[in-house]
């Protein structure tokens, strides 16, 4: 019971924070969801009829179930490196992604854009001068 | 080889490319070695792939299985192969072998670190492709994955900040919350069932309601990775935003993944339950309708082909939809044949994008006089994708419509039939708006004049990659300087020199040729496509392999 409901309150935390345009607040949504899943994981190994992990008077059919631990041990960490990577284009990135109404745009004549040596108008500009 | 070796090999898929990547990233910024290390690894690989295929066409199917570690079969991670695994793992790595090539020609991989990433992102596929093993395939899309987001980034614009980079935030984001989605699905799986071994859940789904709806959990997120409609948005918005090369790569290998995934997990641990059978056929139509009327509106070559790419997504599903062994076989067949063309074109046309700076459909024109090679390629690719004889896309198409007419979708049929003409009149756009001539703007008229500005002017050749600085005609006559070849055209008359080189054309003229090849040899193509189909339509073997019984 006290894991659904911890489960519910991250998934609404996360839910809530997802809607929000900043990249920062996305990015505390997913670690917020994470746990939620986690913790799911961890729910799935019975954790209801299971006693903790080397009780010293129980029987080992009876004590927590290793693999979901393990399971969830693997997902933090593919979840935090993830996490970083996400901190690092927070900070080097726009504040609006613009994968709206900008993706004609990016494509390979940004890139050749830099491979010019001659410092051109910016090629915003250009794009007008063209329409 | 006997099936015992094979087995104890088949970790090597896994284990070589992460070594190689490992050794690579020590010895530093040497490109060409890195270069030849990365092409020889996946060399060796695809030949392994292709023995494997081999190994199954002359046993007539079959599965191999190996458990790693000690422990007891069901609670080991299994990795297991048949033949439609060693079709796939033939198809991706031949993929990533081009991807790599067309990378290097269109000097998208001018990083120390593009080697050992394109070398993990291979092992990750290769890994999610082999394992038997839910959980482990959850770990392997991500070894996938976590690559995939640093040659996003790497090679989108290789001299700009990170902050130019777009669609980045929303590719990572959208993996990572359907990674999270599949992973509580999986969560569910071993709640309700108890494992997360896929031969231990063979057709619990079927006799258990629970485990069904744990398992749409993760089918639903495997939905999302291949952009099935409603959940499809995502990739005609990420998969642009980086250069070329890696769209090509990523095209041919992750949505592909998931499709695989999709097909492996409702054929063994749903048993390809008929009750849920038209919930695929509804979804996989509209994904067919709604991509190609979503590449209506597109205006560059790529976001029109990954649009074409979410409609094609809904082709290939419905081969498991119809769950017949012919629609089996036809979707597999139909993966295979898509896969190739796909990347094809994507590369013929990011070769004129590389070249030409510019993948904006009627920003250029007449490529199709300047680069006869590239048109070819493109239109022979673009006939394929639309399903016209004699390519591999017309008995894709036909094995379809024939299984889907077997099963009495009749709706589904006429909509294949609609989508294709649309499909054939958005490749005829790229067609017009990039290689047809245009007019009299076009390329090769007004030569000599721009020519000599263009010389006296030490960085013409670099404002060539800069469309939007130079006009139509400039543009054109300045390419003539571009790298090594020089000639410089004075006769009104004679045709623009090339700019796309024999190493940048090849990898598309390449896959043209394969799509040609399975078009006129669809016969041992679809024989291998049946045994496949074979072990997906009763997978009792499969789950006995992995069980070792």
């Amino acid at each position: 019971m006290t894991l659904s409901i911890t489960v519910a309150l991250l998934t609404a935390g996360a839910v809530y924070l997802f809607s929000k345009r900043e990249f920062l607040r996305v990015i505390l949504g997913f670690v917020l969801i994470g746990h939620a899943g986690n913790l799911i994981l961890f729910a799935a190994g019975g954790s209801d009829r299971r006693i903790e992990a080397f009780h010293p008077s129980a029987d080992p059919s009876a004590m927590a179930d290793p693999l979901p631990q393990a399971f969830i041990l693997t997902a933090i960490v593919i979840a935090f490196s993830i996490t970083v990577f996400m901190l690092v284009l927070a900070v080097t990135g726009d504040d609006t992604d613009g994968t709206a109404t900008k993706v004609e745009q990016l494509d390979v004549s940004a890139e050749s854009e830099s491979d010019g040596v001659r410092h051109e108008p910016r090629r915003n500009t250009s794009r007008q001068e063209k329409a | 080889m006997s099936p015992d070796t094979i087995g104890t090999l088949l970790p090597l898929f896994a284990g070589l490319p992460l070594l190689v990547a490992g050794i690579l990233i020590t010895t530093g910024h040497r490109l060409r070695l890195h270069a030849i290390v990365n092409i020889a690894t996946m060399l060796v690989m695809l030949a392994a792939a292709c023995g494997l295929v081999y190994h199954f066409w002359s046993t007539d199917g079959g599965t191999i299985a190996h458990q790693v570690g000690p422990w007891p079969p069901g609670v080991a991670i299994p990795f297991v192969a048949d033949m439609f695994t060693a079709l796939m793992l033939a198809v991706t790595l031949l993929l990533t072998v081009v991807s790599i090539w067309f990378a290097q020609a269109s000097r998208a991989a001018n990083s120390q670190y593009f080697a050992p990433l394109v070398l993990i992102l291979s092992t990750g596929v290769n890994g999610a492709l082999l394992t038997a093993d839910l959980f482990n395939l959850f770990v392997f899309l991500e070894v996938m994955l976590l690559p995939s987001y640093g040659l996003y980034v790497l090679s989108a614009n290789r001299k700009l900040p990170l902050r130019r980079v777009h669609g980045v935030r929303l590719y990572v984001t959208m993996n990572l919350f359907t990674s999270t989605l599949y992973m509580i699905g999986v969560g569910f799986l071993y709640g309700t069932a108890g494992s997360v071994n896929i031969a231990v859940l063979a057709d619990q789904a079927q006799h258990d309601p629970t485990v069904a709806i744990a398992g749409a959990v993760s089918m639903f997120a495997l939905c999302i990775k291949a952009s099935v409609v409603p959940v499809h948005g995502w990739l005609a918005r990420a998969y642009p935003g980086t250069s070329p090369a890696v769209t090509a790569l990523f095209s041919g290998l992750h949505t592909k993944v998931a499709i695989y995934a999709i097909y492996r997990i409702y054929s063994v641990v749903y048993g390809g339950d008929t009750r849920f059978l038209w919930v695929g056929v509804v979804l996989f139509s509209l994904t067919m309708l709604i991509g190609v009327f979503g590449a209506v509106g597109e205006k560059t070559t790529r976001t029109i082909l990954s649009f074409h790419m979410v409609s094609q997504i809904g082709y290939i599903l419905l081969g498991v939809a119809l769950f017949t062994e012919l629609g089996l076989t036809a979707g597999i067949f139909y993966l295979l044949h898509h896969m190739i063309v796909k990347a094809s074109l994507f590369m013929s046309t990011g070769a004129v994008e590389v070249r030409y700076g510019t993948g904006v459909i009627g920003a250029l024109g007449g490529i199709s006089r300047t680069e006869p090679v590239i048109a070819v390629t493109f239109m022979i690719a673009a006939l394929s994708l639309a399903g016209i004889p004699p390519f591999s896309g017309f008995v894709a198409k036909f094995m379809l419509i024939v299984g889907a007419v077997d099963t009495g979708d009749i709706a589904a049929v006429v909509i294949m039939l609609f989508v294709s003409l649309i499909t054939l009149l958005s490749m005829l756009k790229i067609w017009t708006g990039m290689f047809w001539e245009k007019g009299s703007g076009g390329p090769a008229t007004k030569s000599g004049t721009v020519i000599t500005s263009a010389t006296r002017d030490p960085y013409a050749h670099e404002a060539s990659y800069t469309p939007e600085l130079a006009t139509e005609a400039t543009r054109a006559q300045v390419s003539t300087l571009t790298g090594t070849q020089t000639i410089i055209e004075t006769d009104e008359s004679t045709v623009p020199t090339r700019r796309i080189n024999f190493a940048l054309a090849a990898p598309s003229v390449v896959l043209a040729i394969i799509t040609v090849a399975f078009g006129l040899g669809a016969q041992f193509l679809l024989t291998l496509s049946g045994i496949a189909a074979e072990g997906l339509y009763d997978s009792t073997d499969y789950v006995q392999a992995v069980l070792n019984r």
